[in-house]
């Protein structure tokens, strides 16, 4: 069980590390901050790699690990590209400035 | 809370991950190789949140972007370092990154900016999907036998109850709240009534029956009880919300989302994954939060309130019903231009029609050429309009609007009064004065834009029908309102051609 307790203190402190990283966040930001946070929770690609990793052969785990790579995948990628291109607009202009 | 940084709650939170280190290796070289993917998990959980909070700033944004997608990739191969794969493992990896990689950098190469919101919705809900397979893989496949319902059985059991039921809300709700931005689901009479209440209560204990029975029977009937009950439960609760109110409702998910992953970290035993979640699930929550608050509405009414309007009889406008309209003031393009080139100061107040009719870049043209013309030109940023909070400012930027002539609510507010002209494109509940003024208004005290207090509005619209949210809008009969019918950017090209007939731009200016 020191591995759930160890596991629970993890959550607890990377919560309370997400309600304190996002304190102000200018609304120019919202949409790019929402969609990069996004792309952050495609970190669930682990758990897939996980899964095909452990799947010892087996056919339909690797075909659901697979899947669900490409779904997770789809997302981290998307979202990081998509945000990516929000903020290059906001770039370019500060550039200028 | 308040009182610890971020860095504090890092250090604390390290001895935790160290302290899941393997015992050193005999030789050296081995420990190292042992040690590596720790290593990577921690630098990875230290860009994750660096790059977290660097996206919070505008000067640090983009680098943040890609600091969190280094962080990704630095967890992706630690993983890869740490298990070690067959051939075949490596295969369906390869099969699966091919797919879905090439498929979101397709999609957010191509897409549309106007359309982001939705794209953020479709992205989300696969990360939901995601979670949810990993969860219910491991039910059916990787379980223990029966007999041992030790407790750390039990724990990943319930796990993959919060996984499978988190998940699946997160998929089914996105894909519908991209449905309705789309413009694909509409809002079905009945989810407006109490049926719906009772319907999503069904549901959830549908669900609830399903979760408590997993436990035992991980690969039963139960476990197809929660999937099926808690995708239909995402349905129940997205679909009669209102799409004034969907950024919430997206930016809520993008929370769950991350609730999701943080479950799946624990079916999988992944400490990092519970970090990154439970990062971003709290995020989530504050910026859900900050909308609401921009909005002034509580997360329960938007969840349970219905559409707004809707639920605020005598004074719904209904969509396309032109009824309730009884002092309409419309006028041409030329109208409008003329009163544009006399004008000093000019503030233009942009909107979900602005981005529908793509018209960001004629905005930008007209504004030069009013600039030009030595006039005072801002735009009005409501943050909540269009359909994201911010969803504004990506328009304009990718116009090349300057950033300083983007202003918020709050520094406008003040400047209408000694405004000549308000040119709103394709904006509606943002800058309805019943807002401030009717009790009995279902937006009322709602923070919006003062532009009644400007000298002229114009109001570029398609039509008179109702704003997303169904609300009649009282700008509209104002003195001195009128409106130019017509799609942003027809009106807005017209407006630039009769200005140029006018001979504005092309004369001698006095400055610049």
């Amino acid at each position: 069980m020191s591995s759930l307790s160890q596991a629970l203190w993890v959550l607890l402190l990377g919560s309370l590390l997400g309600l304190e990283l996002i304190g102000k966040v200018p609304p120019t930001l919202h949409t790019p901050l929402m969609s990069g946070a996004n792309a952050i929770s495609g970190i669930t690609v682990l758990a897939s790699l996980t899964l095909i990793a452990q799947a010892h052969g087996q056919p339909a785990l690797l075909l659901l690990g697979g899947a669900s790579l490409a779904f997770a995948l789809f997302n981290v990628v998307g979202g990081f590209v998509v945000t990516d291109r929000m903020l290059a607009m906001f770039a370019r202009k500060s550039d200028r400035r | 809370m308040t009182a610890l940084s971020p860095y504090d709650l890092f250090t604390t939170m390290c001895p935790t991950l160290l302290a899941s280190l393997p015992q050193p290796a005999a030789s050296p070289l081995a420990a190292v190789l042992a040690a590596m993917p720790y290593a990577l998990d921690l630098l990875a959980v230290l860009l994750l949140a660096l790059g977290l909070k660097g996206l919070s700033k505008v000067r640090s944004a983009r680098s943040a972007n890609g600091l969190a997608a280094l962080a990704m990739a630095l967890a992706v191969v630690g993983l890869l370092i740490e298990q070690q794969l067959s051939p075949a493992a490596w295969l369906w990896i390869a099969g699966g990154t091919a797919i879905g990689g090439c498929a979101g950098l397709l999609l957010a190469r191509r897409v549309p900016m106007t359309a982001m919101p939705e794209t953020v919705a479709l992205f989300n809900g696969c990360g939901g999907m995601a979670s949810l397979l990993v969860a219910v893989a491991v039910a059916l496949f990787q379980s223990a036998p029966d007999a041992a319902l030790s407790g750390a059985v039990l724990v990943e059991r319930i796990s993959i109850v919060i996984s499978v039921f988190v998940g699946a809300i997160t998929f089914s709700g996105s894909i519908v709240a991209m449905g309705k931005l789309q413009g694909w689901i509409d809002t079905p009479g009945w989810t407006q009534s109490q049926v719906r209440h009772a319907v999503n209560i069904a549901l959830a204990v549908a669900a609830l029956v399903g979760g408590l029975a997993l436990p035992a029977d991980p690969a039963g009937a139960a476990l197809w009880l929660l999937v099926v009950a808690s995708s239909l439960l995402g349905i129940g609760v997205t679909l009669p919300i209102g799409g004034a109110d969907m950024p919430v409702v997206i930016s809520l998910l993008n929370s769950y989302s991350g609730v999701a992953a943080a479950a799946a970290g624990f079916v999988v035993g992944s400490q990092l994954l519970i970090v990154a979640g439970a990062m971003v699930g709290a995020a989530g929550l504050i910026l859900t939060q900050v909308m609401c608050t921009a909005m002034n509405r509580s997360l329960v009414s938007v969840l349970f309130g219905g559409a707004l309007g809707a639920s605020a009889g005598g004074h719904v406008g209904g969509g396309g019903d032109e009824a309730g309209y009884t002092r309409i003031t419309s006028c041409s393009a030329e109208e409008c231009a003329m009163a544009l080139e006399t004008a000093e100061r000019v503030v233009f107040v942009p909107g979900y029609g602005l981005a529908v009719a793509q018209a960001q870049h004629t905005l930008r043209e007209l504004s030069k050429l009013l600039e030009a013309n030595g006039t005072e030109v801002s735009y009005a940023i409501h943050p909540v309009a269009g359909r994201m909070p911010g969803h504004m400012n990506v328009l304009l930027a990718e116009a090349d609007v300057p950033y300083e002539q983007l202003l918020e609510m709050d520094a406008i507010n003040p400047e209408f009064p000694r405004t000549d002209v308000v040119i709103v494109l394709g904006a509606n509940d943002v800058v309805n004065p019943d807002a401030k003024s009717d009790p009995s208004s279902p937006l009322f005290g709602m923070p919006v834009l003062e532009v009644d207090q400007a000298r002229q509005v114009f109001v570029v619209k398609r039509s008179l029908g109702a704003g997303y949210a169904g609300i009649k809008n009282a700008l509209f009969e104002l003195p001195q309102t009128a409106m130019v019918f017509g799609d942003a950017k027809a009106v807005l090209a017209g407006l630039l051609s009769e200005l140029r007939e006018l001979g504005v731009g092309k004369k001698p200016a006095s400055v610049s």
